[in-house]
């Protein structure tokens, strides 16, 4: 049907399009004739792995996304929960990770980009973001530029757009020497019955574009950049990468809020990987209804441009809209007053196709169902890795005792992993919409609510973000439910409870049936965490080939968890908050060096098993969290994590430049004393710790006191013997200040 | 009762915390108002010109936002002796639209910084430092990449004689050293005021310390001022 010089559309065209002999064939029967080039396109990027999840979906069906708060769950463009006064929110994270390696401020700005318009599409005004990035080694000249790159990329946009980035992790590790992790969250707030979803329903409705203009780039960015492994021409798909505009999605933000309160608007959509393909086909096939579009009414950035490219662009800052019939002009005229083109390019029909128009021509003539639902599910086989075996081998009596404890906390304190992280953060605006509680640098983030009208609220929201890669290359299944567990005890530190997470899942080439093995591992891992925490998965996000010539990354299942506090006023901070409160240990160190940062930086090894998750203890503790603070029982609360108990010591003193004296009483190795990493422990700070122990025992949360604030020191010892660590807090503070910026700096 | 008026461009961001302080903290009414409107809300006291990203900020920043329709009603405003009040992107616009004299560059470390920092009061005057005492530190959030104050040495020196010179950078304590500069300032300038005193531009956002649950109420010394000198302070 088409008359123009197009390449012939055939089985080998199909294959550089990625898909495989067998998708082409079925593409064929739907059909009952050869697709167009269009039509080729559209099948290509819809049963991408990035828009199909075809490898995931198995999996990923047997997470539990249901609770009496969820609203709406995963499939949407975010997942949203309700918590209280008529108010949601709504949430996800999302990878950046191959454009950001290929272009990392435009690669990280877009992702940000991206991650806020699933968000305001719903109907939320987007009020905090996360970020949860990695690099390889920070000695390399590679990765200080890709750091700098992608923390001027979030900065950039966010700052710009005006939503705080208030939290985020950032780590490094050898894995990720070929593949950078870009993973973005954001968290919008909404009347809960003022959501929006993206359907396009209403036979006749005006289908609207919104936004910015379709230009050429970023064409096949998602299908092939994101679903197809790196190799030695991946520089050449730099013209793939989008770039961001961060002042018309600020403009988008505010019209789409706009008519949204307008009451014209029906459904709404992102477009976000692969443009208006995906936008216009998920929104009518949630509807169970069709489009017709008209190609030439598109505003377009270039001359010229096919039905191939307008229609698989991935210009960045643009939306689909179904309004009211009738109501074209009312909504022309919101965007017309942000400076912002809103134009009709089609309308809804009741016949379930989608037809394209270009030229007076049909391009595209296809039912939209087999496109948008039936793209092929794969069942891949698993494998369990041949050198597990040989990973999780440890035998501790054969690693030699650490005869320096101050030298061993210096290094860790110095590593870019548990090193300050204030290089990255003073870049970003963590204070604008005036809400942040506590920004960058808690345990969790803490963002006060504030209606949309701009009356404060006394509720506040708890979010936190994080995975221990190496925990999930020696145990994906217990790294996940660790990752799980820490987040919680995060947003728990503060006062909050638990709400619910979303994640995302960055591996290999899921073509391998080890890495299939540890994402099914991983998964499996996420789901009990999420059950036994009562946190439903509400979204999520899967990023597959994450490898170079072969080479793939940690399993890293990045988990982002939201809580919530009742009464702002009552909140705990991580760092010690004044001299002469008793330090209480809550939870229990165990004999767990495997896979702990001391293992790795003072014995060169990563091996051995993660610690144990006890997850039934864990909500225990969480539970006595937040009674004991909002009873003031607990004043400061900071989850132990890396580095261990005198790493998670230092960190409370750092924050407010008080000292402590701790004295340790369990009969173990000194290292896992010291730096183990055992999970479900706090360290909290009471005045009345005799209070505090009791009610620890009545939770079943096995605590003891261990030490007092004060001072401008921190000593670690045991009783009746010399500590093992005696060190000026300013010296300490100094080499963790310094870990970072120090390593920039010898560029 | 007395309006404040916080204009919004597009791409401003700190519009909505402006009138959220001035309300909650000070009983003001504050209003919202577009950009292209060409006149100020009948009976407006105080005029605000908010933070963020006027337009995007890819030309200078603060170039384009000068041109919007209601500046011409703005600088109508200030010519009569009504007070103007531009925290960062609005300092910026201020500038540009030549109604506080100097330039705002690139930070001397060219990344943005959010932090919170020390500023010194220079000058405790009405209409905008009445609350506070000369000399006095005050505690505020600063957020910008483009917060390097210029003006050349004489004009620095006519400023200063001037008694234009409103804040500066300093260390806790008050002392002005190099490291309690965060971008560089000449002067370690942090906010200047026009001749006639009714229009002041500073980097630092005062509404962002205007509660203690966000970090601090040091903001309120000059939002209150300038409250107190319209008779609006609740």
């Amino acid at each position: 049907m088409s008359a123009r010089r197009e390449p012939v559309v055939d089985l080998a065209l199909a294959r550089e399009h990625g898909l495989s002999e067998a998708e082409w064939r079925r593409i064929l029967e739907i059909l009952g004739r050869t697709p167009s080039f269009a039509e080729l396109g559209i099948f290509s990027v819809m049963w991408s792995e990035h828009c199909s999840y075809k490898s995931s979906r198995k999996h990923l069906k047997t997470l539990p996304s249901a609770g009496e708060r969820v609203l709406v769950g995963p499939g949407e463009g975010a997942g949203a929960v309700a918590i209280g006064d008529g108010l949601a929110v709504i949430f996800k994270i999302e990878s950046h990770n191959h454009p950001s390696y290929i272009e990392p401020t435009q690669g990280a700005a877009t992702g940000v980009g991206g991650i806020l318009r699933d968000v305001f599409s719903m109907g939320a005004r987007p009020i905090a973001s996360l970020d949860s990035i990695r690099f390889g080694p920070l000695e390399e000249p590679k990765h200080k530029m890709l750091l700098r790159g992608v923390v001027h990329g979030i900065g950039g946009y966010g700052n710009a757009v005006g939503v705080p980035t208030v939290g985020g992790e950032t780590t490094f590790h050898p894995c990720y020497r070929g593949n950078i992790l870009v993973n973005a969250f954001n968290l919008g707030l909404v009347e809960a019955d003022r959501i929006f979803l993206g359907q396009a329903t209403g036979i006749a409705n005006p289908v609207i574009y919104v936004g910015s203009r379709t230009g050429r780039d970023g064409i096949h960015g998602a299908s092939l950049l994101a679903s197809a492994e790196f190799d030695d021409r991946t520089e050449a798909k730099r013209p793939t990468v989008q770039v961001g505009d961060p002042f018309t999605e600020k403009c988008l933000i505010e019209a789409c809020l706009d008519v949204m309160r307008s009451g014209d608007l029906v459904g709404i959509q992102d477009m976000g990987a692969a443009g208006l393909t995906c936008s216009s086909f998920e929104m009518a096939s949630r509807a169970g209804t069709g489009i017709e579009m008209d190609l030439d009414r598109v505003p377009q950035r270039a001359a010229g441009m096919t039905p191939y490219e307008l229609l698989l662009s991935e210009s960045q800052e643009r939306m689909l809209l179904v309004a009211r019939q009738g109501a074209e002009e009312r909504v022309r005229a919101i965007f017309a007053d942000w400076d912002l083109e809103a134009v009709v390019v089609g309308r809804v029909t009741g016949d379930g196709r989608m037809r394209v128009r270009w030229h007076g021509e049909t391009v595209v003539d296809i039912p939209v169902d087999p496109v948008a639902q039936s793209a092929p599910l794969y069942d891949r086989p698993l494998r369990a890795p041949a050198d597990l075996g040989e990973r999780q081998k440890l035998d501790l009596a054969s690693i030699e005792p650490e005869s320096d404890p101050l030298g061993a906390l210096e290094q860790l304190l110095d590593s870019p992993n548990l090193g300050a992280k204030h290089w990255v953060w003073r870049q970003y605006d963590s204070l604008v919409q005036g809400n942040t509680v506590v920004g960058p640098g808690g345990d969790a983030a803490l963002v006060r609510v504030k209606r949309e009208d701009g009356v404060a609220t006394r509720k506040a929201l708890a979010m936190a973000v994080h995975c221990n890669p190496r925990w999930c290359w020696l145990d994906p299944r217990g790294g996940t439910i660790a990752a799980v567990a820490e987040t919680a005890r995060r947003v728990a530190c503060s006062g909050a409870r638990p709400l619910a997470l979303t994640n995302c899942l960055n591996f290999g080439n899921p073509e391998k049936p080890e890495i299939m093995w540890e994402f099914a591992e991983a998964v499996r891992g996420l789901g009990e965490a999420a059950e036994a925490l009562g946190t439903p998965v509400v979204s999520g996000n899967v990023s597959f080939y994450n490898e170079t010539a072969g080479v793939p990354i940690h399993p890293t299942p990045t988990v982002a968890m939201v809580g919530l506090l009742d009464d702002v006023e009552r909140h705990a901070v991580s760092a010690f908050p004044t001299a002469g409160l008793a330090i209480v240990l809550l939870g229990e160190t165990r004999e767990e060096l495997g896979g702990s940062h001391w293992l790795q930086l003072r014995r060169g090894r990563e091996a051995g098993l993660p610690p144990s998750v006890d997850l039934a203890h864990e909500r225990r503790l969480h539970g006595l969290l937040a009674d004991a603070v909002a009873n003031g029982l607990v004043r400061s609360a900071h989850g132990v994590s890396g580095g261990g108990l005198a790493v998670a010591l230092a960190e409370c003193c750092f924050g407010s430049s008080i000292g402590a004296r701790v004295a340790l009483g369990e009969r173990l190795r000194l290292e896992a004393l010291l730096f183990g990493e055992s999970t479900g422990r706090v360290v909290a700070t009471s005045a009345d710790s005799g209070a505090l122990l009791a009610r620890a025992r009545a939770a079943g949360v096995p605590a003891r006191r261990i030490g007092e604030t004060g001072g401008r020191r921190l000593v670690i010892g045991a009783e009746e013997r010399p500590p093992w660590i005696d060190a000026d807090l300013a010296s300490l503070a100094a080499i963790w200040t310094r870990a970072i910026p120090r390593r920039l700096e010898d560029s | 009762m007395e309006v404040f008026a916080v204009i919004q461009f597009p791409g401003s961001n700190d519009d909505r915390d402006m009138r959220f302080a001035l309300k909650s903290a000070l009983g003001v009414d504050a209003r919202l108002v577009w950009h292209k409107e060409r006149e100020l809300p009948p009976g407006t006291n105080a005029v605000l010109l908010p933070g963020g990203f006027s337009y995007g900020d890819y030309l200078r920043c603060g170039a384009m936002a000068r041109f919007s329709p209601i500046m011409a009603a703005v600088m109508r405003f200030a010519a009569a002796g009504g007070p103007v009040l531009g925290t960062c992107n609005g300092f910026q616009v201020l500038c540009e639209a030549g109604l506080l004299p100097g330039a705002l560059l690139r930070n001397r470390g060219l990344d943005f910084v959010c932090e919170w920092v020390h500023v010194r009061v220079e000058r405790a005057a009405a209409p905008f430092t009445s609350r506070a005492r000369a000399g006095q530190r005050l505690q505020l959030p600063i957020k910008h990449g483009d917060g390097c104050y210029f003006a050349a040495p004489d004009e620095l020196a006519r400023l200063e004689a001037a008694g234009q010179i409103v804040l500066r950078y300093c260390a806790p304590d008050g002392s002005l050293d190099d490291a309690a500069n965060p971008n560089g300032s000449a002067g370690h300038v942090a906010g200047v005021r026009n001749a006639a005193g009714n229009v002041m531009g500073l980097m630092p956002h005062p509404e962002h310390a205007a509660e203690a649950l966000t970090g601090g109420t040091d903001g309120l010394v000059i939002l209150g001022s300038l409250a107190d000198a319209v008779g609006a302070a609740a």
